[in-house]
């Protein structure tokens, strides 16, 4: 009798300590969500968007060469990310089973989980060292290394998704398999590999660490490719650590910004997928 | 010549398979392209670990094993000893992971096993966006928020707890207590979107099992648990993985004191914070050279960490894949029995 009760009585514990740890991890979520509505919108003004930073220790002044910098760093990266990404998701899911997918299927997971401030070394040493200059390129390059493994699993799964009927189909009506893969299964999963591509720029559009010693940040305006540019993150970092109370409110409005525009990738991401679930589903 | 060879093929195709449109040989060269492009990835993987042994020479040959024993890093006077950061990137991923194992194993268990359906999606989405913040803004909140919380709660501490070491210092507000809450509030929803998935993939048969054999809802899921143990735990590691490598909003928040102690308030520093923070100022070679040292140990151990994490998580789920194909014979020939 008492042990049935007390059984029943540690289950309904167990219970509540697992939808209290649900609130625990969600108390955070809203506390920082909260403090960036609450210092963030309030500082994102006209000045913040469309002034460059104004010299040091004068009041004033806003984010215009960190946007664009991160633009142009994302922009960079994706181009050389996004074609290798694609290709090698393609190959690795058209020709899984063999050794050499699951060669490249390894390195892609491997280099998924190297710390962002590592590939920031071997950016570093590859593309500044050689030229003894930080530069976009070498940003763009760092953010890259970043951009490609996402890219390649997520295309991988959701070419994998892709019905088999599809491609044999396409065999049956006399294609070749490269024909088969290229002209009917990977536009079968276009929204998903956008989805991975808008997965893999959300989270790259967030890295500060491998930009450090690569773009360097830059506190004048510029679109050159061979010079240090400015990048959200690294300009929020450095407003962060400064002694100014006004340099905290505009590190406050660039991390709201920042958030809007990962989440806003993210959602796009989300329903892009859902999409093509019930596509396929 | 070239005209004779060329004959010989289409006399040949023509008689084997008339109506196949051209020769399969781009079959082999797609195969040979994509495969050139995928292996860049194999290619830019060695290529960090070449460059990353390559740029640290200086500092493995001058110092050897030392180098991970020193106490000291004084780059003024060349003495370098990596001691400090690791220990410090060791201890605040530990204290993360303390908090955050049950954390992430409980929201899993709540999300999979006991929230209503309706709440599944959005509590999934929810712990997604915890994800989706970056570390910078992390680090923001962390040094205008939680530091100054973490101080509050230090400076109110009794007396009498201040005497132990766990609690020595002065009470700063940055160090390893915000350090380790940052850390830990990052990785839960890791682990947890992890040990989610390994838990569905158990098969409902065991929980049906447990019911069936009067469990109450704690021991059923204690049963699943156990089932899926070896994924629950590669889910933490992966966790780990991210904690070890985590460096901006780890930085912002440890005080960035290359001192080792026991102390909780005391601050410290890590390994890639210390990366991100002296990189740019290495003035000669040696000391670049440690740095890229600190970069290349941290680069294995993560690679050693998630491997093994997706070793266990792959390994149960073969195991289960391997279940209803075993069970089904086994039940049809019970069927039969009856």
């Amino acid at each position: 009798m008492s042990r049935s009760r007390r059984r029943r009585v540690v289950s309904a514990l167990f219970a509540g300590a697992c939808a209290a740890s649900v609130l625990l991890a969600l108390l955070p979520l809203a506390f920082i969500l909260f403090y960036l509505l609450k210092r963030g919108v309030g500082a994102l003004e006209w000045s913040f968007l469309f002034h460059n930073p104004k010299p040091v220790g004068e009041v004033g002044g806003g984010f215009a060469n960190a946007i664009v910098g991160t633009l142009i760093l994302i922009g960079l990266a994706g181009t050389f990310a996004v074609p290798v990404g694609v290709i090698s998701g393609l190959y690795v899911a058209e020709y899984r089973g063999s050794r050499f997918a699951s060669a490249v299927r390894f390195a892609a997971d491997a280099l998924n989980g190297v710390p962002s401030i590592v590939v920031g070394i071997f950016a570093y040493s590859i593309a500044v060292l050689p030229v003894r200059r930080f530069s976009a390129i070498a940003g763009g390059f760092a953010l890259g290394v970043m951009m490609i493994p996402i890219i390649a699993r997520t295309t991988e799964e959701l070419v994998r998704l892709v019905p088999e009927s599809f491609r044999d189909g396409a065999l049956a009506l006399g294609a070749t398999r490269a024909k088969a893969a290229w002209s009917v299964v990977l536009p079968a999963a276009l929204p998903g590999i956008l989805t991975g591509i808008l997965v893999a720029l959300a989270r790259i559009a967030g890295e500060t660490a491998p930009l450090l010693f690569t773009a360097f940040g830059n506190r004048f305006f510029s679109t050159r490719l061979d010079q240090p540019i400015a990048a959200l993150t690294v300009q929020i970092y450095t407003y962060a650590v400064s002694p100014y109370e006004d340099w905290h409110r505009q590190a406050w409005a660039g991390a709201f910004l920042l958030v809007v525009i990962v989440l806003v990738l993210s959602v796009i991401a989300r329903l892009a997928t859902r999409r093509l679930e019930r596509m396929h589903g | 010549m070239v005209e004779s060879h060329r004959l010989k093929i289409s006399v040949r195709r023509s008689r084997s398979d008339r109506r196949r449109p051209k020769p399969r040989s781009d079959d082999a060269f797609f195969r040979v392209a994509t495969g050139a492009v995928a292996a860049v990835i194999i290619l830019l993987a060695a290529a960090i670990a070449f460059e990353l042994v390559a740029h640290s020479r200086l500092s493995i040959e001058k110092f050897g094993f030392r180098f991970w024993t020193g106490k000291v890093w004084d780059p003024v006077s060349g003495e370098f000893g990596a001691f400090p950061f690791v220990w410090g990137t060791l201890y605040s991923s530990f204290l993360a992971l303390l908090v955050a194992s049950p954390v992430a194993i409980g929201i899993a268990v709540f999300i999979s096993e006991l929230a209503p359906g309706v709440l599944r999606r959005p509590l999934t989405f929810l712990t997604e966006l915890l994800a989706a913040i970056p570390s910078i803004v992390y680090g923001l909140w962390g040094v205008f928020v939680l530091v100054p919380l973490v101080r509050r709660l230090e400076t109110g501490m009794p007396e009498s707890l201040r005497k132990l070491s766990l609690f020595s210092g002065p009470p700063v507000g940055v160090g390893m207590l915000a350090a380790a809450a940052i850390l830990a509030i990052m990785v839960i929803p890791f682990s947890s979107a992890v040990a989610r998935e390994v838990l569905r993939a158990v098969p409902a048969s065991q929980r049906e099992a447990a019911y069936a054999l009067g469990a109450t809802r704690f021991e059923a899921i204690r049963a699943v648990l156990y089932h899926g143990r070896t994924g629950v735990v590669g889910a933490l590691l992966l966790g780990l993985g991210r904690a070890l490598g985590e460096t901006m909003a780890v930085t912002m928040v440890i005080g960035n004191n290359p001192r080792a102690a026991l102390s909780l308030f005391a601050p410290q520093h890590t390994m890639a914070a210390v990366i991100a923070n002296e990189f740019t100022e290495a003035a000669d070679q040696l000391y670049l050279d440690a740095l890229v040292e600190i970069g290349l140990v941290l680069f294995v151990v993560t690679l050693a960490v998630n491997a093994l994490s997706r070793l266990l998580i792959w390994s149960l789920e073969r195991r289960l894949r391997a279940i209803p194909a075993a069970a089904e014979p086994a039940a049809a020939s019970t069927v039969e029995a009856a």
